[in-house]
């Protein structure tokens, strides 16, 4: 019963930040939404018993990668924007393709949801397996990483140095 | 009535309520030890004033902050404005949920089942707290653009780069100590500093992580230093270059959560560096129920250490701190995590 | 105890709001933003079959995402600076030099 309890109040923090983050005028507050979405996830992947994924999601997501998109934000000092552009450009208001086009997205969800509910095989739940393979212990995370997925490791290296001289190229003022 | 069942989580209920009072009290009894050791290094009493030996004083500073006029500047955005100090006392709270403080005790034989002396204790415990730790910088760069002020910008712009810059060095370090241990739960690690060893048959050394990795103890205590933007690391809030960085606009109690805050981390960072390399709650001649004794007696010995280096060293230039994070000490914690996992290998096939 | 559907469901939901906040929105970064939460519902579900299928794989592969994620992020943030400096504007509308 607590554990139904949790899994709804996580699912909908991180669907309601993730809605008020596409919904928000103001870049800032879309930021930290997003932070609090990805903290509800993190309580999702603790449900999940994968503790490590849950601290590396927080570690990682919300402490570094929105650390950059905050400092972009304020670096840019990117606007709020408009009030009347924004009600003139929802998409909802545009006559034809693009209204028809988001309620045929919104239909969409409605459809994955019931199709995903009715699969009956996969109703299986989810917990109920006890293995020490399950429960996500770092220990054996690290075997496996270290082992089977050692091209993927290193390969995740050089993409991480690929991007770190790209981002730092592309950032760079020109007149130097 | 029977009250046997309610006992356990009253326990546990009781020693959360001491933990969380005994942090605020600390970050109050730091400022008083603060200003006590500052006046003593600089050849002068410090407060005396305010009851004995300055004892109150403290309380006449809250005091003095609760009635305070509490300003918010003009432009400052509404929610991100009292948002930010609360971000920063939020995380210094929850980073100190998963450092253990003591070992089982079980009140004198009342609980049929010990409690372990700590708030919660999962298996990942150093990941939880470093991720926490690194929570705390929205607390500051918040507050520093929602200022709407430019030294307050500049303060918390730079306080954040601080911040996740010395990042690196501080979870390399613990990933050696890691190593050693075996375990990325706390209690585990102290659990595994029991025990002396013999040096030469005579003198008893007992089992710290400190004897064994004194270059990582080193790198954790200036990287922890950095994290908490203290002592030569503390640029961002220089009075004399920043006004007074990115709590500028603030005042009353919002003013007050900062410093708090700072206090609460230094006493996370002695606490998780006691636990990891000085044998946490392990030492002679008391029973390991009152372990905690020693716990905070080390504690104090590494805020003492703290209060020490702030008012003996000058302050780091900020380009020289960033230079030295990025080029000095990075680099030596990743020899040390090298040589550590070398030696790990060696000494175990 | 949760069943599997209920998490995909989910999984499929915060999906789809990505998708949308990429077409809805004309802003460079609340666009990147939404690209992130579609990766975030895709770890979502990597983790969720994992657990079912009783293999640790699920946990791994999220990992592998997040960097990708990171770098993806790191390199889009770069461009998205790039480009304000050149005109100043953050609304993908504004860049019609290569329209015909």
């Amino acid at each position: 019963m607590p554990e139904t309890f949790a899994f709804y109040m996580f699912a909908a923090i991180a669907v309601g930040a993730s809605v008020l983050v596409i919904g928000q005028r103001n870049p800032m507050y879309s930021v930290l939404l997003l932070i609090a979405s990805f903290g509800a996830l993190s309580g999702l992947y603790i449900q999940l018993d994968a503790p490590f994924v849950a601290v590396a999601q927080i570690i990682i997501y919300a402490g570094a990668i929105m650390v950059l998109f905050l400092f972009v934000v304020m670096l840019l000092n990117a606007p709020r924007e408009d009030a009347a552009e924004w009600d003139r450009t929802h998409p909802l208001r545009q006559p034809g393709v693009t209204r028809w086009g988001t309620l045929l997205a919104g239909l969409l969800i409605v459809q994955l949801a019931m199709a995903l509910g009715k699969m009956s095989e996969l109703g299986a739940p989810v917990a109920g397996r006890s293995d020490a393979a399950t429960t996500g212990s770092v220990t054996e995370l690290g075997r496996s990483l270290f082992t089977r997925h050692t091209f993927a490791f290193e390969a995740t290296s050089i993409l991480i140095l690929v991007a770190m001289i790209g981002a730092t190229v592309l950032a760079r003022r020109e007149d130097q | 009535m029977d009250f046997t069942p309610y006992l356990r989580p009253a326990a546990i209920g009781v020693m959360i309520f001491i933990t969380f009072n005994a942090l605020i009290i600390a970050s109050a009894i730091l400022v008083l030890a603060e200003r006590k050791i500052m006046g003593f290094i600089q050849q002068r009493y410090g407060p005396y004033l305010v009851g004995p030996w300055g004892l109150m004083q403290p309380f006449a500073d809250i005091l003095k902050l609760l009635f305070k006029e509490e300003l918010r500047p003009k432009g400052a955005d509404k929610w991100l404005f009292t948002l930010a100090p609360v971000l920063a006392i939020v995380t210094a709270f929850v980073a100190f949920a998963t450092v253990p403080f003591g070992a089982q005790t079980d009140l004198f034989g009342l609980l049929d089942e010990p409690i372990k002396l700590g708030i919660s204790d999962v298996n990942v415990g150093v990941l939880v707290v470093f991720a926490v730790t690194s929570m705390g910088v929205y607390g500051i760069v918040l507050a520093g653009w929602s200022s709407n002020s430019k030294y307050a910008l500049f303060g918390g712009l730079r306080a954040s780069a601080q911040m996740i810059s010395y990042e690196l060095a501080y979870a390399t370090s613990l990933a050696a100590v890691i190593m050693l241990a075996g375990s990325l739960s706390l209690r585990e690690v102290v659990d595994r500093q029991q025990g002396y060893w013999d040096l030469f048959g005579v003198l008893p050394v007992p089992k710290w992580y400190v004897f064994l990795q004194p270059f990582g103890f080193l790198i954790y205590v200036i990287a922890g230093v950095a994290e908490t933007n203290r002592a030569p690391f503390d640029f961002p809030e220089a009075e004399q270059e920043l006004v007074a960085g990115f709590n500028t606009e603030y005042s009353s109690v919002r003013f007050a959560m900062f410093p708090q805050a700072e206090y609460i981390n230094m006493v996370t960072m002695s606490a998780v560096a006691t636990d990891l390399f000085l044998g946490g709650w392990h030492g002679p001649f008391l029973p390991p129920e009152y372990g905690w004794i020693w716990f905070l007696v080390k504690v104090g010995l590494i805020l003492f250490a703290y209060i020490w280096v702030r008012w003996t060293v000058p302050r780091y230039r900020y380009d020289q701190l960033m230079t030295f994070g990025w080029k000095w000490l990075f680099p030596a914690a990743v020899l040390n995590l090298i040589v550590t996992a070398a030696l790990v290998l060696y000494f175990n096939a | 105890m949760i069943p599997l559907s209920y998490y995909l469901i989910l999984s499929a939901t915060l999906f789809a709001i990505g998708t949308a906040g990429v077409f809805m929105r004309r802003n460079l970064i609340t666009i990147l933003l939404s690209i992130e939460i579609m990766l975030n519902a895709v770890n979502l579900s990597f983790v969720a079959f994992g657990r079912a299928a009783g293999d640790l794989d699920g946990q791994i592969i999220t990992f592998f995402v997040m960097t990708v994620a990171a770098a993806e992020a790191a390199v889009g943030l770069a461009l998205v600076i790039a480009l304000f400096r050149h005109k100043e504007s953050l609304n993908p509308d504004a860049f019609t030099s290569l329209k015909w």
